[in-house]
């Protein structure tokens, strides 16, 4: 069911808009690198970058939230993520995901966020001294994938942003 | 993984100083033709740790004759980029696994993809 889900919603984005790919910006074709914790969205990734016949694309299984600094300390220009939003077991994963990745990326971040939250990711920035620029703001269909979901479907509010270095 | 990859990838297991570059171990090896883009090379070149590229080549007996250093002028010598491009995009390990050089924990490589997750029982 999980597999389906992930699969349904990988099926309606650009491969670029997919989660956690690092991409350097660049007007050639840039080298990306994907990461997920997860096996399963890392097979689907890999079974629609076989379809694209991308070749530009590396895949690596890591936890984002376990990587202090260290293992990709500013390896990266680019990063593009949505991150998890957090459920009540683990509140506040997206500003976890965000810290990461401003850690890993040298140029920007590109992040989804609950508009509900702007004033407090707007609080974060500050704090750690990132620029942060709302690029789009989104209307996003969550289908129900959980047992505690109790509508089919909820619309949710999401800001995307980019955050950058000055 | 691409050489490319693994040249940003450390080990972050606690309390390793220098979990860089990690050591590969290729069970299986696969060369893939990738288009050439010149200015893609050109530029990834100064991003890259050079010597943990060749290294890692050569380990794999596909060190393709890169130097140890770098030789300035790199971004003319066409067939200089050419090999470099070769090494960075077009040798993929399949299976193995990653190991790292200060603690000798390994990281597997299945299917292409390296497993960074670190299973705390084991640690
Ligand atoms: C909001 S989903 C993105 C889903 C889908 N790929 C998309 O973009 O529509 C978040 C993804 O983060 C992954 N994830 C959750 N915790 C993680 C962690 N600690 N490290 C890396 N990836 C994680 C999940 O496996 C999931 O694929």
């Amino acid at each position: 069911m999980k597999l389906k889900e992930l699969e349904g919603r990988l099926q309606q984005v650009d491969v670029f808009e997919s989660p956690k790919l690092l991409l350097e910006q660049y007007p050639t074709r840039p080298h990306i690198a994907g990461f997920d914790i997860d096996e399963d969205a890392l097979d689907i990734f890999r079974t629609n970058a076989e379809e694209f016949e991308l070749q530009n694309v590396d895949l690596v299984q890591c936890d984002i939230c376990a990587l202090p600094s260290t293992i990709l300390e500013k390896s990266v220009d680019t990063i593009i993520m949505n991150p998890p939003f957090g459920t009540k077991h683990n509140k506040g994963m997206d500003m976890t995901f965000l810290k990461s990745a401003l850690q890993m990326a040298r140029t920007a971040v590109y992040s989804l966020h609950k508009t509900s939250t702007r004033n407090h990711v707007q609080k974060k920035a500050a704090d750690w001294k990132v620029k942060m620029e709302v690029v789009a703001e989104l209307r996003y269909d969550l289908p129900a994938s959980y047992k505690f979901h109790k509508k089919k479907s909820v619309d949710i509010e999401v800001d995307f942003i980019r955050f950058s270095f000055d | 993984m691409k050489l490319l990859t693994h040249n940003m990838l450390r080990s972050h297991v606690s309390g390793v100083t220098r979990g860089f570059p990690l050591i590969i171990r290729a069970d299986e090896v696969k060369l893939n033709s990738v288009d050439f883009n010149r200015e893609f090379v050109t530029r990834m070149i100064p991003k890259l740790e050079w010597e943990a590229l060749v290294q890692s080549a050569e380990s794999l007996g596909h060190g393709s004759d890169l130097p140890r250093e770098l030789v300035s002028g790199y971004e003319n010598d066409e067939e200089f980029l050419k090999k470099v491009h070769h090494v960075l995009l077009e040798v993929e390990v399949l299976e193995g696994a990653l190991k790292c050089p200060e603690s000798g924990t390994e990281f597997p490589i299945n299917r292409g993809i390296p497993n960074m997750l670190i299973n705390e029982e084991e640690s």
